[in-house]
């Protein structure tokens, strides 16, 4: 009888300890460490060692939600990461290394990024981790790679507001999206705005700018409103744009939502010629789930379309779809999580070396032809250099540009170079 | 007897391995069991209140959320000031609500005491209504609906969908060093053999056997002349500060409390647990939440792509297998055992040994 339940207990235990263990094939490496009472620094110290040790092969982190909320995005801009692994290792790698992807799922979950952000660094010693989408996984991974030295490339256009030494931020900051798309819109379109977002983070944030921004310019809010992320019913609020008549919506929707706004909104007889749409988070992905016939006429504001100009777009657009199938398409943070792999190991050549605080020093002013244009990272604030677009979604469901920067836009996360944003830094 | 003899061995044995797993386990997996501790605590939790006394609550999030926000807030407050995102929304001075949560023991006490007040306020008004069953349990749904729209919408506030992080020290003590992590897991361990031991001794009393009564047939129990009220009042009341207090421990190691981490999917995942494990026992909860959450973790690296297949799955199986959980399991197989030993009718000797609890 006893036997048997020690067996339970050893059982149980084993397979507890065995999940905690999951993925540490070599779990011998802490161990030591563990017991001897060692600190944090000879730990990262060990890690970057293993790396320049290591043979061939370059580890690299891709941490996305594969599963979850998330996970229709996120699963896309993974493939164009690989895509970008693929076509760098078959040019001869990184530092004559092949560079190693190593996939983790966020599972939309912060916990889980955070956990998974340092497993990647601690057990994997990855050089490098390409992921995450929202602000609020960004900002789960970004303790931890600035504890352990680690590098986050972020592929997403965000609410700014930030600069950790550890991170490049590869989408546009506000000045790079939404402080032009305003003063488009204010120019071309008219002087009273309709604010609809999701209610997170950047839509809030978002909002305060345009606020700001509107204030100085002389336009007007006529209408500030937030609904629950996945929230379908916009019939009060499409009473509402009837009621207060605005030249254009600034709509900082995001996924679903946006899929029953614009459908409402057609259903409600209201077109493109009755109010302007300019949409901030609907790139071509979304125009496939949203219908390209109720947003024909709207406009987005992206640094990339698929259609955008380039020699580097053609090549980039046939390897996508020869990569992934001739139906998907790529868009603003697809092809920012392409030219971003190039970008790190651009910087990685340049140092020599996978070390971080070297790699860091050496990005500094790297340029590269990415599909929308050249982009260089600003060594001050480890964001891009890139060029701003407007586009109009046409009837096929993709974008024709409507005007452009002209040239790369310096990034500015902070606002800091413009005098009305003072209350927002 | 011996039966409860030998499971309290494995418990204290189960409690002197977790005792010793900072010189086995690598800083990360570490991390990793100590953030499952801290859910098991809140399971225990949850575990009284579904399993004894049969109230089934899909609102542990918010309390657990305010104990980590209560934590995170100290942290943050103690580690750089301000919270940065106050300045970008506009905040100057740091608000009230904000300013009492840098003493440390203030911070600590409301982390238990709020959640415990405010569901003692809510079980009054509820239970003394006689609100019991499914409506208490959509009423528990709502008000996490109601909590996390607050905490995102007072974004100026409360940090948003971004919730709080990047805080680095502890009482002066560097948060992620590897000693640090170590304390905070052996006070994980601590506390969780603390709220097992009170358990333990609350669903003994002739106050746990009440809660089952209440569990088994509740109009019997109130006419029998208890006011089952005031019972209930109280294990709601104590299941929320024991998910106030295992909040706090899991914020000291993950470094991030957002408002999805307590919303209803999370809510709904705690109970699980408890369902797994197994209702009616304290083992059960425990085992449950490590297992699930060690089952996910091993999972989720394995099959990226697919593990959220495997864990359904296993939810599917255990609910239509295995009823009773885990521990249900396993009391089956010694009851079994053990009518083959003495030669009893095995069912009574099943009821003989469900009726002590642990």
């Amino acid at each position: 009888m006893k036997k048997y339940k020690w067996g339970i207990a050893l059982f149980s235990s084993a397979f507890i300890l065995s999940a905690c263990a999951a993925g540490d094939e070599a779990a011998d490496t802490g161990f030591g460490e563990a017991s001897a009472g060692e600190d944090e620094q000879s730990d990262s110290e060990e890690n970057s060692e293993e790396v320049v040790v290591d043979e061939d092969s370059i580890p690299v982190g891709l941490l996305h939600s594969l599963s979850g909320t998330m996970a229709i995005s996120e699963t896309s801009v993974r493939d164009a990461v690989m895509l970008a692994i693929d076509e760098i290792n078959e040019d001869g790698g990184v530092l004559g290394k092949e560079i190693v992807p190593i996939v983790e799922d966020g599972a939309s979950d912060e916990p889980v990024f955070s956990e998974r952000a340092s497993k990647l660094l601690q057990q994997d010693d990855v050089a490098a981790i390409f992921g995450t989408w929202t602000s609020a996984s960004r900002q789960a991974v970004l303790p931890v790679v600035e504890e352990h030295n680690g590098l986050l490339f972020y592929p997403v256009q965000y609410e700014g507001m930030e600069s950790s030494p550890n991170i490049f931020y590869n989408g546009a900051a506000p000045n790079q999206q939404i402080v032009p798309a305003v003063e488009w819109l204010f120019d071309n379109v008219g002087d009273s705005f309709f604010l609809l977002g999701s209610d997170y983070v950047f839509p809030r944030t978002a909002n305060q700018i345009i606020q700001a921004q509107l204030d100085d310019l002389g336009g007007e809010v006529v209408r500030e409103e937030y609904t629950p992320m996945g929230h379908t019913d916009y019939n009060t609020i499409i009473s509402h744009i009837r009621d207060t008549e605005p030249d254009v919506i600034f709509n900082t929707l995001n996924g679903d939502s946006n899929v029953a706004f614009f459908n409402q909104l057609a259903d409600a007889g209201i077109t493109s010629d009755d109010v302007t749409v300019l949409s901030v988070s609907v790139a071509e992905e979304e125009i496939r789930g949203i219908g390209a016939e109720v947003l024909e006429g709207h406009y987005a504001s992206w640094n990339y379309y698929q259609t955008t100009d380039t020699p580097e777009n053609d090549t980039f657009v046939s390897n996508f779809k020869e990569a992934y199938g001739e139906d998907r398409v790529t868009g603003d943070p697809i092809e920012a999580a392409y030219f971003m792999v190039y970008l790190w190991a651009q910087a990685v050549e340049e140092a020599g070396t996978t070390e971080t605080d070297a790699v860091r020093e050496a990005a500094s002013g790297i340029t590269f032809d990415a599909p929308n244009g050249p982009v260089e990272i600003d060594g001050d604030n480890q964001h891009v250099y890139k060029t701003v677009r407007i586009g109009e979604v046409q009837g096929d469901g993709q974008f024709e540009e409507v005007w452009n920067s002209g040239e790369p836009v310096k990034p500015d996360p902070y606002l800091e170079t413009y005098d009305w944003a003072e209350a927002i830094q | 007897m011996s039966y409860l003899y030998s499971k309290k061995t494995l418990v204290i044995l189960g409690f002197v391995i977790l005792l010793i797993m900072p010189f086995v386990l690598a800083p990360f997996n570490l991390n990793l069991l100590g953030r499952f501790l801290a859910y098991a605590i809140l399971a225990l939790g949850i575990g009284v209140l579904w399993g004894y006394a049969g109230i089934l609550s899909l609102g542990h999030g918010i309390f657990f959320g305010f104990g980590a926000y209560a934590m995170a807030m100290y942290l943050t407050l103690q580690s750089g000031g301000m919270p940065d995102f106050m300045g970008w929304n506009g905040i100057t001075e740091l608000p009230w609500f904000w300013a009492i949560f840098s003493n440390p023991i203030v911070a600590i006490v409301l982390a238990i005491a709020v959640p415990m007040l405010f569901a003692g306020i809510l079980g009054f008004f509820t239970f003394r209504n006689r609100i019991t069953g499914v409506y208490f349990t959509i009423l528990t749904q709502a008000l996490v609906i109601v909590v996390t729209t607050l905490i995102i919408s007072q974004q100026q506030y409360t940090g948003g969908t971004n919730g709080i992080t990047g805080f680095d020290t502890i009482f002066g003590y560097s948060l992620n060093s590897v000693t640090t992590q170590q304390m905070i897991y052996w006070t994980t361990v601590i506390f969780l053999g603390l709220v097992f031991l009170i358990c333990y001794k609350l669903v003994n009393s002739r106050f746990g056997k009440v809660l089952i009564a209440i569990r088994d047939g509740e109009n019997r129990t109130r006419f029998l002349g208890y006011n089952t009220s005031i019972y209930q009042v109280i294990v709601y009341s104590f299941s929320a500060g024991v998910a106030g207090l295992a909040g706090m421990l899991f914020v000291l190691q993950v470094g991030i409390i957002t408002p999805s981490m307590m919303g209803i999917v999370p809510s709904i995942e705690m109970v699980l647990w408890v369902a797994i494990g197994g209702r009616g026992t304290l083992i059960g909860p425990v085992i449950g939440a490590l297992l699930t959450n060690g089952a996910s973790t091993w999972f989720s690296q394995t099959y990226p792509d697919a593990w959220l297949f495997f864990i359904g799955l296993v939810f599917v199986l255990v609910v239509v297998f295995m009823p009773k959980g885990i521990m249900g399991i396993i009391s089956t197989i010694q009851a079994r055992r053990r009518a083959k030993k003495y030669g009893k009718d095995r069912k009574e000797e099943a009821k003989l040994y469900n009726s002590s609890s642990i």
